[in-house]
């Protein structure tokens, strides 16, 4: 979201700490992205007041308790519901949204999905761990098949969610992804959400280190983050592996992964373009289990940006010219109407 | 140009009290014939209370029972409280439409049935037997049948209208409408207006139906047989300038007042149900009220939006009917628990479930009362007619932003659809609503402090964009004064007694309860709530012109209740609570004031009547 409004106020990280004491599992992936978020509001020249971050249920969820800002922790799957109606009537306000993979998008998954289609100007951090950790470990939406969890003991047969792509299936106008390990990019896409104009859903994927340890390890992890990750940079070519030789063209509409050498080089690639939602949806659908033996390396940073009108602008436009054309609203002439008649 | 052209031969017959059903195929027109009626009664002078009656199905299969809708009207120079029971006049546009509603037919009274609607596939899917007609076989004896071949006459009307078939026969309504016009001695220029009105931009429609409304007049007029008509006189109201308004009309107009008199931009979160949507259409459409309207994916984000616009500072309103209100219960249990103010409208109908969307019930007192997990008091306060859901829903507001409290607003079908005239208020008179919203820290204050009490408990507003008030608050249970997330079993249990002494203490802030009529003390009290109001009154009415010692109370601050209702109650020797429910107001009487009360329960999707009602009060008397 963007506000353009710069207010030169010397605040520091430090400033949107509060006093609580934070109680995330030491380990925590959470604490990560908290001191990233935390890192970069004072950048943002936004006044603390006017910051409102509002959550779901979900250990993601104590979130606003941690930001010295205006902060709600509200009910399962809520927030998205909550920071609409409060964006519709108080569109100056920067609002927040902290969810998770069971709050956004299992109990909260409709709120999510219109949240997304009405454009709000708001923007929601997913923390995705795959795993439902407030409850003590049962499988999520975004959990993979057969997974082995206390309510899945024979494995898991629902077919998981893919949350990029569910995004741009709404109509989503700022589609990212980033992770807790990789604080620079994180800031990165943090800054990226806030300055774009509409709703941002930026998934973050969040170690759970209690109960689902290592699910995105294979992405994170020096010896395998460049191999196995493809970082996504507007009008630079989609190159990836530890020697950057590797990189992915389009045959068709099928993303190829290639090396470098006689046949490609670098000039050959696919050029990412984020406004190109065709080539955002098939980056999306790029969402192999790295643990099969053909896939291909799984994108972070900004897939897909896009403009269109935001629902509260034009809800405040119609207000607007409803005045501009009547007059502001006579309460006495509303409670005469058109047709009376007297008794003496 | 509508006025008889040969009064001479015409004698008026003066009345003083009619009632007059509309029966027809839903999608006939019949509601709109009906409200048309009424506002020509109403802009005479004349009082009146309607009854419309529809099937929950939009287009219920033509010609069967189902699918008929009605609209009861009644009519009279004296006040009325109810839309009458018995009728003097019925509209049957069909065989199905006749079947259905000749047993609410007064002995003697008038039949209009168009005769077309009679015919042999009419009669079949309104399961008469084989060869049989009503019309014909003698067994409307009792009655005195108007047969018109309104379809025919309609039809002849707009022979040179360029319509289809089917789009004239779209006009069947007013020629009805302007036979009764003629019937009952009126002018028909509201009807003409609201012709002009709706359909000023599409001639062709505009013709057919004014032809068929001029035609239907001249029918009355010019045919022979039908020598009398019929005139009401104005009815001795208090006096004043009137309007007509229907419930849920009247709730939107409330809503508006409360946010113009408050200062708080209003807005409404909600979900289309039956019989509730007419106040987000209505809502809607004033936006130079600064209304923001917001149609949700679901009643829970109806809620939850509404949640969101009254922490930001909005006057927030959410409107549903009981499957509605179930869906929203945790997050009612939110707003509980934030301290924030909320109106949560619950038109109601019939249930449990589904149930009868289209019908009337007062069966959600107690999910209002109780509806929630957890200890979780909110006031709940009920309208009892149409116009009154104006004034009882600005209360609503009133307490809901002055005591930091979400507030349940109960309506049911019966009113929301109902109409009477109104002797709408000045706004310059309307109670001013103030609110204060907290500015910043105070000199003395070095932190703010959420949930730090006033005298009648409520804690501060503090919006975002306020410098210095930034805090926190969420649904775990909070620190008194603090508002932190606390789990220490004495603050527990002081904030469980903090939140239900808040709304208690909401009775020092509240009228006494008034009795509507009758001595103060003595033998039987009539105690009801909601929309039971006009047939507990003429009920009531009637037997103390009969001699009896009857009193008759009406709750429209259910909790919690006015201080005075105990001691109300302890002075009669018998307390009657007629509900259309299985018995909700009376266990929270007997509950909370150990009286031995009486109930009379109807639970058929209609109003209670007022013979029925005196019947059952002759019982206690």
């Amino acid at each position: 979201m963007s506000n353009t409004t710069v207010n030169p106020l010397p605040l520091t990280a430090k400033d949107f700490a509060t006093d609580q004491e934070v109680r995330w599992c030491p380990g925590c992936g959470d604490y990560s992205i908290l001191a990233q978020v935390q890192k970069v509001m004072p950048t943002l020249g936004i006044p603390r007041e006017n910051i409102v971050i509002i959550s779901g249920i979900g250990c993601s969820s104590r979130f606003p308790y941690y930001m010295n800002t205006y902060g709600m922790h509200s009910i399962h799957g809520r927030a998205t519901a909550i920071a609409s109606g409060l964006k519709a009537t108080r569109p100056e306000l920067s609002v927040w949204i902290v969810t998770g993979d069971g709050d956004g998008l299992s109990i909260g998954g409709n709120h999510t999905i219109h949240l997304l289609r009405r454009n709000f100007d708001v923007n929601i951090m997913l923390f995705n761990n795959q795993i439902y950790g407030l409850t003590k470990g049962q499988y999520s939406p975004t959990s993979e098949e057969k997974k082995v969890t206390k309510s899945t003991p024979f494995g898991s047969i629902d077919h998981p969610f893919n949350p990029a792509a569910l995004a741009l299936g709404a109509d989503a106008t700022f589609v990212a992804r980033s992770m807790d390990r990789d604080p620079k990019h994180l800031q990165e896409m943090l800054i990226r959400s806030h300055a774009h104009k509409g709703a941002s859903f930026l998934e973050i994927y969040q170690n759970c280190n209690i109960f689902n340890d290592g699910a995105f390890e294979i992405f994170t992890e020096k010896s395998s983050k460049q191999d196995e990750t493809v970082f996504l940079e507007h009008g630079k070519p989609l190159i990836f592996g530890a020697q950057k030789n590797k990189g992915l063209r389009l045959d068709g509409f099928k993303p190829v992964a290639v090396e470098f050498g006689k046949e490609f080089s670098a000039d050959d690639l696919w050029v990412h373009d984020e406004n190109d939602f065709h080539k955002a949806s098939i980056l999306s659908r790029m969402f192999d289990n790295p643990r099969e033996a053909e896939h291909l390396p799984r994108p972070f940073g900004v897939f897909y940006e896009s403009f269109r009108s935001c629902y509260e602008d034009e809800m405040a436009m119609q207000i607007g010219e409803a005045i501009e054309q009547k007059g502001k609203g006579d309460l006495n002439k509303l409670l005469r109407g058109n047709e009376t008649w007297t008794i003496a | 140009m509508f006025n008889s052209t040969n009064p001479m031969t015409r004698h008026a017959e003066i009345l003083n009290d009619v009632v007059i059903k509309f029966a027809g195929d839903s999608g006939e027109g019949m509601q709109l014939t009906g409200s048309q009626f009424t506002n020509n009664t109403a802009l005479l002078g004349i009082d009146l209370a309607t009854f419309p009656d529809f099937p929950a199905e939009i287009r219920a299969p033509q010609g069967t029972l189902p699918g008929v809708s009605g609209y009861q009207l009644r009519f009279s120079s004296d006040m009325v409280f109810t839309p009458g029971e018995e009728c003097d006049v019925l509209v049957a546009m069909n065989a199905a439409a006749l079947k259905v509603n000749l047993k609410s037919l007064k002995k003697g009274g008038k039949i209009i049935a168009n005769t077309d609607g009679f015919d042999s596939k009419n009669l079949r899917l309104a399961n008469f037997p084989e060869g049989v007609n009503p019309l014909d076989d003698g067994s409307l004896g009792n009655y005195e049948v108007i047969r018109m071949d309104i379809t025919k006459m309609t039809r002849e009307a707009l022979k040179e209208i360029s319509l289809g078939t089917k789009e004239k026969d779209r006009a069947k309504n007013m020629f009805v409408l302007g036979f009764l016009y003629w019937m009952y001695n009126r002018d028909m220029a509201s009807t003409v207006q609201f012709l002009k009105d709706k359909f000023g931009k599409k001639p062709e429609i505009f013709e057919s139906n004014m032809k068929a409304l001029q035609a239907g007049y001249n029918y009355g007029d010019t045919t022979e047989t039908f020598t009398t008509t019929y005139k009401v006189e104005k009815a001795k109201m208090h006096p004043g300038v009137y309007r007509s308004i229907m419930g849920n009309q009247a709730l939107a107009y409330g809503l508006i007042a409360a946010s113009q008199k408050s200062g708080l931009p209003l807005f409404l979160g909600s979900y289309p149900i039956t019989p509730a949507s007419d106040i987000l259409h209505e809502l809607s459409r004033y936006k130079s009220f600064g209304v923001r309207t917001f149609q949700a994916e679901d009643e829970i984000a109806g809620i939850t939006a509404a949640i969101g616009a009254a922490y930001g500072g909005s006057l927030a309103v959410t409107t549903t009917s009981g499957p509605g209100l179930a869906l929203k219960a945790e997050s009612m249990g939110l707003a509980v628990m934030l301290e924030i103010p909320l109106l949560i409208v619950d038109v109601q109908r019939g249930g449990p479930s589904t149930g009868l969307p289209t019908k009337t019930e007062q069966s959600d007192l107690l999910q209002a009362y109780y509806g929630r997990n957890g200890e979780c008091p909110m006031p709940v306060i009920a309208a009892s007619t149409p116009s009154d859901c104006f004034d009882a829903v600005y209360e609503a507001a009133r307490i809901s932003v002055q005591h930091m409290t979400p507030v349940i607003f109960l309506s049911d079908g019966y009113i929301a659809n109902g109409a009477e005239p109104w002797r709408f208020p000045n706004a310059n008179d309307l109670q001013e609503i103030t609110v204060n919203f907290k500015a910043g820290l105070n000199p003395d204050e070095e932190k703010f402090l959420p949930y730090l009490r006033d005298e009648k408990l409520a804690r501060p507003w503090a919006i975002p964009g306020t410098p210095g008030l930034e805090h926190r608050i969420g649904g775990l249970e909070k620190q008194n004064v603090t508002g932190n997330v606390n789990y220490e079993p004495e603050n527990h249990q002081l904030m469980v007694k903090l939140r239900q002494e808040k709304v208690d203490r909401i009775a020092d802030h509240i009228p006494e309860q008034k009795l509507d009529s009758g001595p103060t003390k003595g033998k039987v009290l009539v105690l009801g709530w909601g929309s039971t109001y006009g047939a507990i009154k003429s009920a009531v009415a009637e037997l103390k012109e009969e001699g009896h010692a009857i009193s008759h109370a009406h709750i429209r601050y259910l909790r919690p209740f006015p201080a005075n209702l105990g001691a109300i109650l302890r002075n009669f020797e018998q307390v009657l609570v007629p509900e259309i429910n299985n018995g909700q107001l009376i266990r929270l009487i007997r509950d909370l004031y150990l009286v031995d009360a009486k109930g009379y329960h109807k639970i058929m999707g209609i109003p209670i009547t007022k013979t029925e009602l005196v019947a059952e009060l002759r019982r206690y008397l």
